[in-house]
């Protein structure tokens, strides 16, 4: 019941981005990918949904490989929530939480009331039922990610993976994002997310995988793997650390 | 909600405006068939009884102005059809039917049988295959290109093609007799359904049925379609082949009416915000939506073309002329239908 790269290479067809990364993310535990702009980590996070092919290595899921499934079959185990992004068009939320039901659904199939109900329960877990009818193009960013969870949901996956949660979202709702993003392992979800804050890392991942140029720096618990030399070095600038009670807080200088 | 209306309120006003567009151009023209005229008509067809109006009247609803009708709906709802289905595709909201090539190569199919002078069946197969043929070399070029964003590859690569085959039907225009021939391939190019019978009928009706249905039965994934490329794919879609499906239903429709009417343009681009404003962006109410509207949108457009003045207006300077600030105005009030 894991996601996991072993001895991964990865980029794109003669550019390889990144190798030699070996991670897992395990049933009811989060894994942080955090790294520099440039870094690889979302290549990786492609490589890892099977949306990109490893150029070298192999990336299994619960045993498999994953190349050898099929996209339907990927989509019914791995949930992948996006940047949130505006949308060409205004489908209404509740549509754009259905087409996470598209992997459930035969070729020529409209969503059915079975369908129906599982969004509406994933519209409740994350708070957002009141946003059903509206447009999609027409809400918040924070509103947007917590939509793009629910369609994550909505696939009933057992692992979700995550490219920058929090990005571009204020403070109030970074903080509601990943509050919904550690009740997901609560419930026996596997959580893959890359992050540009150590501090989410620290207090929201149970491990902590440290990309820099292409290559896996560090990877273990957050308290072992987050100090001040190791992300001064992963950024190459450098990192101060403010202690208060038993958390630490990093600071970029 | 995102449209103004439902499923059902927005395919009952498609059908309303398509019955009182057909109501109106019977009882246009030279020869005007009242309503009741052409129930009474229809009716006696039904069950096969003489229906004892003047032979005339029969002449006209069913060899002259019925064929007519009945292409005008065809074309208008294939176009908008295959406008919705592109938009979506292409998750762009400026893009229409003929964005992979479909007119230039039917352009250029038909004007070259103008050019060797052949008869009007080989330039309307010479125009649906040369539609045909234009897409799928654009396709084979785009999906052969292996980077960046593959709907955008794909609409550049069609943007490129159909300027080389615009070139062709130029050089065409260049070289033929600039009276016996340029006047027939500059009235091809500005669209017209004056020449149409009932022999018209099938081959338009055949390809365009055929296309919408299979639109229709993808009606969902091409919701999900529209998601940017990773996002479809990690949802569970195999983007590419269905990418191929979609493309091809509206090519076929696209080019099954570029060969019966010529070019035609703005209907395929402004009637799917026109349906997106009333139902909003999803296929399932979308697609039927947009082929009602359209229909009703090209047969007026094409009353006025025969009614407006001494001689036919081409279809596509009355398209281009209404569709022009009907843009603008969708632009300003119904923005939020699509952006």
């Amino acid at each position: 019941m894991t996601l996991a790269a072993h001895d991964l290479s990865f980029g794109y067809p003669g550019h390889s981005v990144g190798a030699g990364v070996s991670v897992k993310v395990a049933p009811g535990e989060a894994l942080a990918l955090l790294g520099p702009n440039g870094g690889g980590k979302t290549t990786l996070l492609k490589t890892m949904l099977g949306l990109l092919k490893p150029l070298g290595g192999i990336v299994t899921l619960d045993g498999q490989r994953l190349a050898d499934l099929s996209v339907g079959e990927r989509a019914r185990r791995i949930g992948y929530v996006p940047q949130a992004h505006a949308g060409a068009f205004a489908f209404a939320v509740r549509d754009v939480v259905l087409m996470g039901r598209t992997a459930h659904q035969g070729l020529f199939a409209s969503p059915t009331a079975a369908d129906r109900a599982v969004v509406e329960t994933k519209l409740d877990e994350l708070g957002i039922a009141d946003l059903a009818d509206r447009p999609y193009t027409m809400i918040s960013g924070g509103e947007r990610q917590l939509v793009l969870i629910a369609r994550a949901l909505a696939q009933e996956p057992r692992h979700v993976v995550l490219d920058e949660p929090t990005a571009s979202l204020d403070f109030g709702n970074q903080g509601k994002v990943m509050r919904q993003i550690q009740l997901l392992t609560g419930r026996g979800l596997g959580v893959l997310f890359t992050t540009h804050d150590p501090n989410q890392a620290m207090r929201y991942a149970h491990r902590v995988a440290l990309l820099g140029g292409g290559r896996l720096l560090a990877e273990g618990a957050p308290a072992d793997v987050l100090s001040v030399a190791a992300l001064s070095g992963l950024y190459g600038s450098h990192v101060s650390a403010v202690q208060q009670q038993d958390t630490t807080v990093f600071l970029p200088n | 909600m995102t449209g103004r209306f439902g499923a059902i309120g927005g395919i009952s006003i498609g059908l309303v405006l398509l019955l009182l567009g057909v109501a109106v151009a019977f009882s246009v023209g030279r020869f005007p068939i009242s309503v009741s005229d052409l129930g009474i008509a229809l009716w006696s067809k039904l069950i096969g009884q003489p229906s004892g109006l003047p032979p005339a009247v029969d002449a006209v609803i069913f060899n002259i102005r019925g064929p007519r009708v009945l292409a005008a709906i065809l074309c208008g709802a294939a176009l908008a059809v295959a406008g919705a289905a592109f938009q979506g595709l292409f998750r762009n909201p400026l893009v229409s039917p003929d964005i992979l090539g479909a007119s230039s190569g039917a352009a250029l199919g038909a004007i070259a049988g103008i050019f060797f002078s052949l008869g009007v069946l080989a330039i309307q197969a010479l125009a649906f295959g040369g539609g045909l043929v234009a897409v799928a070399l654009v396709y084979l070029i785009g999906t052969s290109i292996r980077s960046g964003d593959i709907a955008l590859v794909l609409v550049l690569t069609g943007v490129v093609i159909g300027s080389l085959l615009g070139a062709g039907v130029g050089l065409l225009k260049y070289l033929a007799d600039p009276y016996n021939q340029l006047p027939a391939m500059t009235f091809w190019l500005l669209g017209s359904l004056a020449g149409t019978d009932r022999n018209d009928l099938l081959p338009l009706f055949g390809p365009i049925a055929l296309g919408t249905a299979a639109l229709l039965a993808l009606r969902w994934r091409m919701n999900v379609m529209s998601l940017p490329e990773d996002e479809a794919r990690a949802l569970g879609l195999a983007t590419g082949p269905l990418r191929f499906a979609i493309i091809a239903a509206a090519t076929l429709v696209t080019s099954a009416s570029v060969a019966a009417a010529g070019i035609i343009g703005w209907v395929g681009l402004i009637v799917p915000h026109m349906a997106r404003f009333l139902v909003g962006p999803e296929f399932g109410r979308l697609v039927p939506t947009a082929a009602l509207l359209g229909g009703g949108y090209l047969l007026l457009i094409d009353t006025l073309a025969r009614s407006a003045a001494q001689v036919e207006i081409p279809l596509g300077i009355l398209t281009a002329v209404i569709g022009t600030p009907v843009f603008i105005w969708l632009l300003v009030s119904a923005r939020k239908s699509w952006s």
